[in-house]
């Protein structure tokens, strides 16, 4: 038994394996996208290559989002990247920054005799992967945005109603004061990504400034503002909801989600395309917009996206960007989009697909569906809901997350919290500029 | 000692030599490529490179966030080290009384060393996360507000837990190896002689028990320093606040995730001296200590 | 046994057995907790607490994991997944047994200028762990296109400060008369080592066939970077790929059972040769 395995092992040792010749132009795409999310790629990419003589889209999986990023530039520095590459979106400025490395995606349309309409495309979602000059840089591929969910059987046992989701930050606490105290739940309210839903998007939704120099976008020296006493207020009810459980909190990323599904907490903010787990597990949910803060002027404002989009590195040949562009091209066509969309729970990138799944009635069914795209789209973006654009946002994140554990812990308080994130923000921000 | 050998010139060579080019290739190269880039400011894609000297060493030094890392990183590895080998031990000792069934426990107690550390992660986050951990409940039930996610010591338990169960397996087989290599008739004597069992056990076991303590002791302390990283990267990502963050996790974290290249390989520059320290420090004061056959 | 009863009064008896029941519930609740859930379909794993008691979907779960369902996450079945982990195991546990006993037979049988340096030179490398040197190391692989072939898999794993500790420690325990008899005799090294040393080490041999075929076989960080094809992908990653705690819904019946496919080898290498593991163990420690 041993023997046979063995054998073949030393014969494969030194024998690279041989690539066959083809024809084909190989276009290997290096995405981070797991379980269902990771059959629409391969669904994606095998209909394409059917759709087509000349280009092979190969999908790879190469990790989790930082570990996809880092591979890509691993590669990148060994001569060897991939051409293209999903990137999250608190990546992009780490990309943005790396004009040698890579190939605008509008420049990849261009070269190959694609018009690039912007109008076609949903607005919020182009902005956020646009340069200042509005030169698209990177395709939108998977984009969420936070929504409310709620579960409705506790909010019947805590008397309140199932067909009127909080609106704001305000209701949201007294509800789920209300849930705990009436016993419906031994918690009120939890949270995924507490920087993205309650900083970046908090700050875009009621259009206030998260940092200077419109959070970064209009140039790379930006400096923190969250300790605003807008930000100061929002964390502290959510420090003094923690003392006693009303608020629950249940990690950096998106491990709350596991409060929500297992009925302990009645309300929920979250990812729209957190919505497929939510659906599977069979609780009788209900969906709203995500919350303001009924102190903020003009607010709601507008969300801005989560998710990642796809880069394209620099250095191939022309033939491999002409096959890269005729793949961008068939991603937008229209059932393509629609069909993304309507799986996965990310939003569509153009305006056809969104369209054309408002007119299959497939909202109707789905309600909460169109929840984020409304949300994205409701209003003209401002100077400060473009989104966030860092040198180094993964690591203010992980920063900011400290701090809020502490200040969770009763270590602190929300005003101590923030301040201790700005500064040490502040400097993150310095030391990764290079100064 | 006094060890007869060939005389050959070149055959030890020839026998060393694939193990020091594999060494060489994968280990010191990537080294040495990590010393020169630890003296360097570099951005991620390597476009603009920039020689800063000793730059990275003061600041990452000086940096509390790495003083907190390594502080952790004793208490992680001390307190993981320690119960791993103690219980196993214990199991060991226990084993070894026994008449009967002795095969049964241990075929029964070898089962976590055939985990991943990355499986090993996963399994211990699904019975205690706070919220839908399985046994998180029954700790909830008797008084303890378990809450991992904010509480550092909580965190800091948890991810000892894990490391150290997966390592009971391992430290259980080798310790019951050394015990039976024990003479009988030395413990016969010695209880003739009036001997309890618990000084048995100190006087005339534990110290017979050397070579193999200090070998699973070095083991050991690899293990925590470098392997768990799995567990850590599964179960808390260094968190909450920064309660667990050992040396290892914040050189992936920053390099990996932040894309600091300068500041992360001078992190593992002073890694890899702390453990070359350790380990001479080791050899020097602890082998001598030991009786070899 | 004929060994004396010392400590085995009978009560002494009971509080062992007490002591090593409460070890075993232990060490082996977490597997016995994944093998449950892999009987339970997604809605009852997605709603925590789960029972303690198998459920009735495992028959469905293992049909749909072995009938595609893995490959329609991981691009490829389990099959494949199973023989790339064993092949890449196997390898490494033997590749490390060769070149470990080579250089310890060097270092301890030899006496030759530099011996200590690289023995040194060969233990330091237990201290540089691939996570510490993944973006050079990388760029080696790259430099000697080892990117997607078994050999890049392998070779890097293969070097072992352990291994050849191990050999080092039981080969000092070997007489001075036995090779002193040899070389009386006119056996060179070779025969030495084949006859006496090879025959005498078959049980170590054996016990670091287990410790190095686990090792090879719960790879993860490196085998995700050097493998870009799906195809040769070990089930560890695609574990990982099936696992997603953000957007995506995860499939958390198949990736419980994917988890006991992942599990249920090593264990079985390590239940089935804890005889000779254990034995090569005792001699090496004497």
């Amino acid at each position: 038994m041993t023997r046979g395995p063995i054998l073949t092992a030393a014969l494969l040792i030194g024998t690279a394996a041989a690539i066959p010749a083809e024809a084909k132009t190989d276009i290997s795409w290096w995405h981070a996208m797991t379980g269902a999310n990771a059959e629409v790629v391969t669904k994606i990419a095998n209909d394409f290559n059917a759709s087509q003589e000349d280009y092979e889209v190969v999908p790879v999986f190469k990790g989790t989002y930082p570990e996809t990023l880092n591979a890509g530039i691993a590669a990148f520095r060994a001569k060897q990247a991939p051409d293209i590459m999903q990137v999250f979106d608190v990546g992009t400025g780490v990309m943005m920054a790396a004009e040698g490395a890579i190939k605008p995606v509008a420049d990849v349309l261009d070269d190959a005799g694609m018009t690039f309409d912007k109008s076609q495309y949903l607005p919020g979602i182009v902005a956020y992967y646009s340069k200042p000059d509005g030169t698209m840089l990177s395709f939108p591929y998977n984009s969420s945005s936070p929504i409310l969910y709620y579960n409705k059987d506790i909010f019947e046992k805590a008397g309140l109603d199932v067909n009127a989701p909080p609106k704001t930050w305000t209701e949201v606490w007294d509800m789920a004061r209300k849930i705990k105290a009436s016993g419906a739940a031994p918690c009120g309210y939890t949270s995924t990504w507490l920087t993205w839903i309650h900083l970046e998007n908090f700050a875009a939704w009621n259009d206030v400034p998260y940092a200077t120099n419109e959070n970064g976008l209009a140039g790379s020296e930006a400096e923190l503002e969250i300790n605003a006493p807008i930000y100061v207020n929002h964390f502290q009810a959510l420090a003094d909801l923690a003392k006693d459980g009303t608020f629950k909190y249940g990690g950096r990323t998106s491990e709350a989600k596991q409060i929500f599904l297992a009925g302990e907490c009645g309300i929920f903010t979250e990812s729209s395309g957190g919505l497929g787990d939510i659906v599977k597990s069979g609780m009788n949910y209900g969906i709203g917009q995500l919350p303001y803060d009924s102190d903020a002027e003009g607010a709601p404002q507008n969300t801005i996206p989560g998710g990642a989009s796809l880069w394209v590195f620099g250095g191939k040949s022309d033939e491999t960007y002409k096959g890269v562009a005729a793949f961008f091209d068939y991603l937008s066509q229209t059932d393509v989009q629609e069909y993304l969309h309507q799986t996965s729970g990310y939003l569509p990138v153009t305006m056809a697909a969104y369209e054309a799944t408002k007119e299959s009635g497939f909202y109707e069914k789905n309600p909460g569906r169109e929840t984020p795209i409304l949300q994205m789209m409701g209003k003209e973006p401002t100077a400060n809901s473009k989104g966030v654009r860092l040198v180094n946002l993964p690591q203010i994140r992980d920063i900011e997350n400290e701090e809020f554990e502490k200040m969770l812990a009763g270590q602190q308080t929300a005003q101590q919290a923030l301040d201790n994130a700005v500064e040490r923000g502040n400097a993150a921000i310095q030391s990764a500029l290079g100064q | 000692m006094n060890r007869a050998t060939f005389p050959h010139r070149l055959l030890p060579y020839l026998l060393v030599a694939p193990q020091l080019a594999i060494s060489l290739v994968f280990f010191y190269w990537p080294a040495a490529q990590a010393l020169r880039q630890s003296t360097q400011r570099e951005d991620p894609f390597g476009l603009a490179t920039q020689f800063v000297g000793l730059a990275n060493f003061r600041a990452v030094l000086s940096d509390p966030a790495w003083l907190n890392a390594l502080r952790v990183t004793v208490v992680f590895s001390a307190w993981t080290a320690f119960l791993s080998m103690a219980i196993a031990l214990l199991l060991a000792t226990q084993a070894e009384k026994l008449i009967r069934g002795k095969d049964v426990y241990r075929t029964l107690l070898i089962w976590p060393y055939a985990v991943a550390t990355a499986i090993a992660g996963m399994l211990w986050l699904f019975l205690f996360n706070p919220s839908f951990g399985t046994l998180a409940w029954p700790l909830r039930q008797i008084g303890i507000r378990w809450d991992p996610l904010l509480n550092g010591t909580q965190a800091m338990g948890l991810v000892i837990a894990a490391a150290a169960w997966k390592q009971i397996s391992y430290n259980f087989l080798f310790f019951v190896a050394g015990l039976q290599a024990i003479p009988k008739s030395l413990l016969e004597a010695a209880a003739i002689d009036g001997a309890g069992g618990a000084r048995r056990f100190w006087t005339i076991t534990f110290p017979l028990l050397a070579p193999t303590t200090f070998f699973l002791l070095v083991v050991n302390t690899v293990y925590a320093l470098f392997d768990t990283f799995g567990i850590i990267h599964a179960v808390t990502g260094g968190g909450p606040g920064r309660a667990t963050e050992t040396l290892v996790y914040k050189v992936y974290n920053d390099g990996f995730v932040n894309l600091q290249l300068g500041s992360s390989a001078a992190q593992s520059v002073i890694l890899m001296a702390i453990v070359i320290a350790l380990t001479a420090i080791q050899f020097r004061y602890i082998e001598r200590r030991v009786h070899y056959g | 046994m004929a060994e004396g009863m010392v400590g085995a009064s009978r009560s002494g008896q009971w509080v062992a057995h007490f002591l090593l029941v409460i070890g075993v519930i232990v060490v082996a609740f977490p597997i016995y907790y994944v093998t449950i859930a892999s009987t339970h379909p997604i809605q009852t794993i997605l709603r925590p607490p789960l029972p303690l008691l198998p459920g009735d979907a495992g028959l469905a779960n293992y049909a749909e994991a072995i009938g595609g369902g893995v490959g329609r996450i991981g691009g490829v079945g389990v099959g494949r997944l199973l023989w790339n982990t064993t092949l890449v195991a196997v390898s490494v546990a033997v590749g490390k047994i060769v070149i470990s006993i080579a250089s310890a037979y060097a270092i301890v049988f030899f006496r030759f200028p530099l011996r200590m340096v690289f023995f040194w030179l060969i233990f330091i490398t237990l201290m540089l762990p691939v996570e510490v040197r993944i973006l050079p190391t990388y760029k080696v692989m790259v430099d000697l296109r080892l990117i997607d072939t078994y050999a890049g898999l392998i070779l890097p794993l293969i070097a072992s400060a352990t291994a050849t500790l191990l050999f080092r420690q039981f080969f000092m325990t070997i007489p001075n008369e036995l090779l002193e008899a040899a070389r009386v005799d006119g056996a060179g090294p070779w025969r030495f080592f084949r006859d006496i040393l090879l025959p005498l080490s078959a049980t170590n041999i054996a016990a670091l066939f287990v410790i190095t075929f686990i090792y090879g076989w719960t790879q993860y960080l490196w085998p995700l970077l050097v493998t870009n094809s799906n195809s040769m992908n070990t089930i560890i990653i695609a574990l990982r790929k099936m696992i997603s705690f953000a957007d995506a819904d995860t499939p958390w019946n198949l990736v419980m059972v994917t988890c006991v496919f992942a599990i249920l080898p090593p264990i079985l290498v390590v239940v089935l040769m804890q005889r000779w593991f254990v034995k090569g163990l005792v001699e090496t420690e004497k």
